[in-house]
């Protein structure tokens, strides 16, 4: 039985973001944000199926694809492909404005973000996303609010490290 | 001791590795570098090491043994600590790990902690991944920060709150008093995860529905005055305000519009102005368009407003930009039901679509042809979806046969265009044509009877070209089987008769019961079609022959045949030529062959990517009554209705006690075994062995179970086993009432996963009588090919008490014998 079926097909949600999977050309994974309880051992399998899924499609194709009972809807920025699942209710066109808005996002944050950015900072990604998301939905609509939260954040970090030099330093 | 590396630096050196063994090692020596920090209990370098892991983790490697450090990191007073600790508690730890309580009390504490980042931290956390116990400990918490002024927290408030219901539903209810002021929230991010938290609700009780329709005429405002408000910088996307909250607003209209004709008349100007003002050059305007449409088709719309709808989707079917033509596909499949003259306005944009390089645009350009298919576009329709069948990718082949079939079957407008017609997808697609459809095809032809000499001489020819292709091979031997006469004597008055002797249909006989291309289920048809030509044909020597020669096959079901059929000549021969008679024209019992589809929300929406277990097709529903509201598209499954076997009438009665199983016609089972499509062969004994005769309880001893019982409906399932398929449990729902009124428009459906077969039977009435004085039976059939746990979603609907109710149900406790 697919894994997510058994998960998925049965909570009483009737749209919700599961999961969304960041990664390269080349099949790696630069981020990963499940919103489903699922075992390791689970995601691996589902994150090696979707992403042979998604490489396989030629660049003529549309950003939708039906894959176990979910639908897929991925992006291609520069070399990096973000990929959502949503359940068969959500608004595939949406979920396209939603992955296009955290690219904003990055790209503001990181100035004129690439895929490095994000390798090398990793958890920032991670911060943003939730600043931005929260249990698949959008927490808020306002780029411009999202960023100043993160700013406050990261500022944060240094305040307390008064025995300790900035962020870069402490990790 | 040294400092530990820092994050970045170990990322630069794991990207220098050149091999994966290489890394592997860099892995390791770092893993063992900070499981001795961990020990050490060092406080200074815990972040900077649990970061690493966490980038080791997303690379693939274990990271297990960093769990409760993230623990610890979450304690911390230091904001980076929990910064990281809670990112590594949402990557490393689940619910199902005990562990995962641990982090309760801290989380506790976050929520209540004077800085709002940190209270943001717990929130987000909890929201995320916080299991049912977590929810239940700390529900209140949420409930308290879904009241703050601090429009920073109560929008990620709101978030939980969605989450803690969804875990945990009983807690619903606490969550309401908060509710009360959400929407009057100028803050956009609180307003969109309220309205977020109003859907969920919304959905999930219907006394919560009812509460929050009065929030209709506020919700249209809130729309009103993002539409018309000027520029928003803050909130703009390409020109549009804020479409995300839009979008949600939209969609909650609909959920409060749904079954009411007051809230959907409330919001009827809205939705129209939506439609008509919403800018669709780019992606974002035709999102709020999509979900615009969604809502008005779901809605008690009137008309006019329907009528935009379809022509947004059809404008929408025109667009340059592929994802919106599939999205308008997808929609109009949704709505080909209810509306569906103002489709087929748009047929010949879908038919244009099936030319489409993209796979799932062309998988819904066909399933939306075959549901616009009617009695006066067939032939033209046809011509496309043969088309299609001829290129299209093996994927589709399967499906696209079964609709063409049945398309066939209900709007032929000749017998000969539908003999043709199958000859045309037997000859093009014939090794994808499912197995049902052998038979199915040869009751079609046997019931044309005027077209048997056409049909033979037709079938024939397409022998002497090719005998690769199963199904039609099948047919073909069936066909010569019964009507060779025709075929020698050149009856065929539809075209030119060919010349063919006797001994020249023997040779292609006999041909497939060599050929290696042929399946032993071919070459039963074979050396019965030769058998049944003894009477047919005078070359009875060599009929003989070739059976007595079959007598020592290896193959047991030929031998078996074979010998049979030997006995036929020797001991039996008077009863022969009775035996070996032309076939009778078959009754075909049920209403209307084709597959209908329980619809949800109209969706019918095969896996694309399911190619080992090939859905049945999908066939467009006929029935626009009911959507089933349950999750998405997730579960549904064709809904096949039966076609009870037929037996042929035979030639006396007691012959079936000196032949035992032998078929009586010598050929394959007249009519579908349960209709539901099988991998098994179309075997002569499993054909005859007709259910009511075989009808035993195998499954004797299943325990009945309650399924439901809610508000004095109870509704019990008992099971039993349908012989000669062991895959197919038969339930038998009992509804029955407690109440002091009746409950009336009783409706029951049923869901199952994609797995799974249902076909659901006519109910024994619609009115569920108070005070336990009667019930509702209906029998639902589940076909378990992969014998799977069993687990259905059920929807009930009916009036009592003069309102409408309506409640969705899992079942998941199903006896294991009934499964197994």
């Amino acid at each position: 039985m697919p894994l997510i079926t058994s998960i998925c097909a049965f909570p009483l949600t009737t749209h919700c973001m599961q999961f969304m999977l960041l990664f390269s050309r080349q099949g790696k994974l630069r981020l990963q944000k499940w919103y489903v309880p699922l075992s390791d051992k689970e995601k691996k399998k589902i994150t090696r199926e979707l992403v042979q899924t998604v490489l396989a499609r030629k660049p003529k194709m549309c950003s939708f694809l039906e894959w176990r009972d979910l639908k897929i809807v991925y992006k291609r920025y520069a070399s990096l492909y973000f990929c959502c699942a949503i359940e068969d209710q959500d608004n595939e066109l949406i979920t396209l404005e939603i992955i296009h808005r955290y690219v904003e996002l990055l790209d503001k944050y990181f100035g004129s973000v690439c895929e490095l950015d994000i390798i090398f900072n990793f958890e920032k990604a991670y911060f943003i996303l939730d600043e931005f998301l929260l249990g698949g939905e959008a927490q808020e609509t306002s780029k411009k609010n999202v960023l100043k939260a993160i700013e406050q954040a990261d500022l944060l970090q240094e305040v307390r490290h008064i025995t300790e030099s900035a962020w870069s330093d402490s990790v | 001791m040294p400092a530990p590396i820092r994050l970045r630096e170990l990322i630069r050196t794991i990207r220098t590795a050149r091999t994966q063994a290489e890394e592997r090692e860099m892995i390791q020596k770092e893993c063992a570098a900070i499981r001795s920090s961990f020990r050490e209990e060092d406080n200074t370098y815990r972040c900077r090491n649990v970061a690493k892991l966490l980038y080791m983790h997303m690379l693939g490697y274990p990271a297990h043994f960093g769990q409760l450090e993230c623990l610890k990191l979450i304690a911390s007073q230091k904001f980076t600590d929990k910064r990281i600790g809670y990112l590594g508690a949402m990557l490393l730890l689940d619910e199902r790990q005990d562990v995962h309580l641990l982090m309760t009390n801290c989380i506790k504490n976050d929520l209540n902690h004077s800085t709002q980042y940190v209270q943001g931290l717990a929130l987000c956390t909890l929201g995320c991944m916080g299991s049912s116990e977590m929810c239940r400990d700390l529900a209140g918490e949420v409930e308290k920060l879904l009241k703050t002024s601090n429009s920073y927290l109560r929008k990620k408030a709101a978030l939980c709150a969605v989450h803690v219901i969804r875990k945990v539903p009983e807690l619903m209810e606490m969550f309401l008093p908060a509710t009360k002021n959400l929407l009057s929230e100028k803050n956009h991010g609180v307003l969109h995860t309220s309205v977020v938290l109003l859907t969920e609700m919304c959905e999930r009780s219907p006394d919560m529905l009812s509460h929050f329709r009065k929030l209709v005429p506020q919700l249209v405002r809130i729309l009103k005055n993002l539409i018309m408000s000027g520029y928003s910088p803050e909130h703009d996307v390409s020109g549009i305000s804020d479409p995300f909250l839009q979008v949600r607003i939209l969609r909650l209209l609909r959920i409060l519009g749904r079954s009411d004709d007051d809230s959907s008349e409330a919001m009827n100007d809205i939705l129209a102005q939506v439609a008509t003002n919403t800018e669709t050059s780019k992606n974002v305007g035709n999102a709020i368009l999509y979900e615009t449409v969604l809502t008005i088709m779901d809605i008690k719309s009137e008309s006019g407003l329907r009528v935009l709808a379809i022509n947004i989707l059809g404008r929408f079917l025109l667009n340059n930009d592929k994802n919106i033509r599939y999205v308008a596909l997808t929609s109009l499949l949704k709505t080909v039901q209810t509306d569906h003259n103002a489709v087929q306005r748009h047929r010949s944009t879908i038919v244009d679509c099936l030319k489409d390089l993209d796979v799932s645009i062309k998988r819904r350009a066909m399933e939306l042809s075959f549901a616009l298919v009617n009695g006066n576009n067939i032939r033209g329709m046809m011509k496309e979806l043969l088309y299609f069948l001829d290129s299209c990718d093996p994927e589709f082949k399967a499906d696209c046969a079964s609709g063409v079939f049945l398309a066939a079957e209900k709007y032929a407008p000749s017998k000969r265009w539908h003999i043709d017609t199958i000859m045309r997808v037997l000859t093009t697609a014939g090794s994808y044509v499912r197995d049902d459809s052998v038979p199915n095809l040869i009751q079609l032809i046997t019931n044309s009877v005027e077209m048997h000499a056409y049909t033979v001489q037709r079938l024939y020819k397409a022998l002497l070209d090719d005998i690769s292709q199963q199904p039609l091979v099948q047919v073909s031997s069936w066909c010569i089987g019964e009507y060779g006469d025709l075929l020698v004597s050149g009856q065929c008055e539809e075209e030119e008769p060919i010349q063919v002797t006797e001994d020249e249909v023997l040779d292609v006989l006999e041909g497939l019961l060599v050929s290696n291309l042929s399946t032993p289920v071919t070459r039963g048809y074979a050396l019965t079609a030769i058998m049944k030509l003894s009477t047919r044909f005078s070359s009875v020597n060599r009929i003989k022959k070739v059976v007595s020669i079959y007598g020592s096959s290896i193959d047991v079901e030929l031998q078996q045949r074979a010998v049979e059929y030997n006995a036929l000549f020797k001991k039996y021969d008077h009863m022969r030529p009775a035996l070996l008679e032309r076939m009778p024209i078959m009754e075909k019992t049920a209403t209307n062959g084709p597959t209908e589809i329980v619809q949800t929300n109209g969706e019918t929406e095969p896996s694309v990517l399911d190619t080992k277990h090939p859905p049945p097709v999908t066939q467009p529903a006929n029935q626009a009554n009911d959507l089933l509201d349950l999750l998405g598209g997730n579960d549904v499954v064709p809904v096949i209705q039966t076609t009870l076997p037929t037996k042929p009438a035979s030639a006396g009665g007691e012959l079936l006690d000196l032949l035992g199983d032998l078929s009586l016609t010598g050929g394959p089972a007249p009519a579908p075994a349960p209709s539901v499509p099988t991998s098994q062969p179309p075997f002569l004994l499993d054909g005859l062995s007709s259910q009511p005769l075989f009808n035993d309880i195998a499954a004797a001893g299943i325990p009945p179970m309650t399924a439901y019982n809610k508000n004095g409906l109870k509704i019990e399932f008992t099971f039993e086993r349908a012989n000669p398929n062991p895959n197919i449990a038969v339930i038998t729902i009992h509804a029955s009432n407690s109440t002091e009124a009746d409950m009336t428009d009783f409706v029951f459906q049923a869901a199952v996963p994609k797995t799974f077969q249902l076909q659901l039977l006519s109910p024994s009435s619609n009115v569920v009588p108070a005070l336990n004085q009667g019930t509702v039976t209906q029998v639902i059939r589940v076909l378990n090919p992969q014998k799977q746990q069993l687990r259905m979603r059920i929807k009930l609907t009916y009036t009592h008490k003069g309102s409408p109710v309506q409640d969705l149900a899992e079942v998941n406790n199903f006896p294991p014998q009934s499964w197994q």
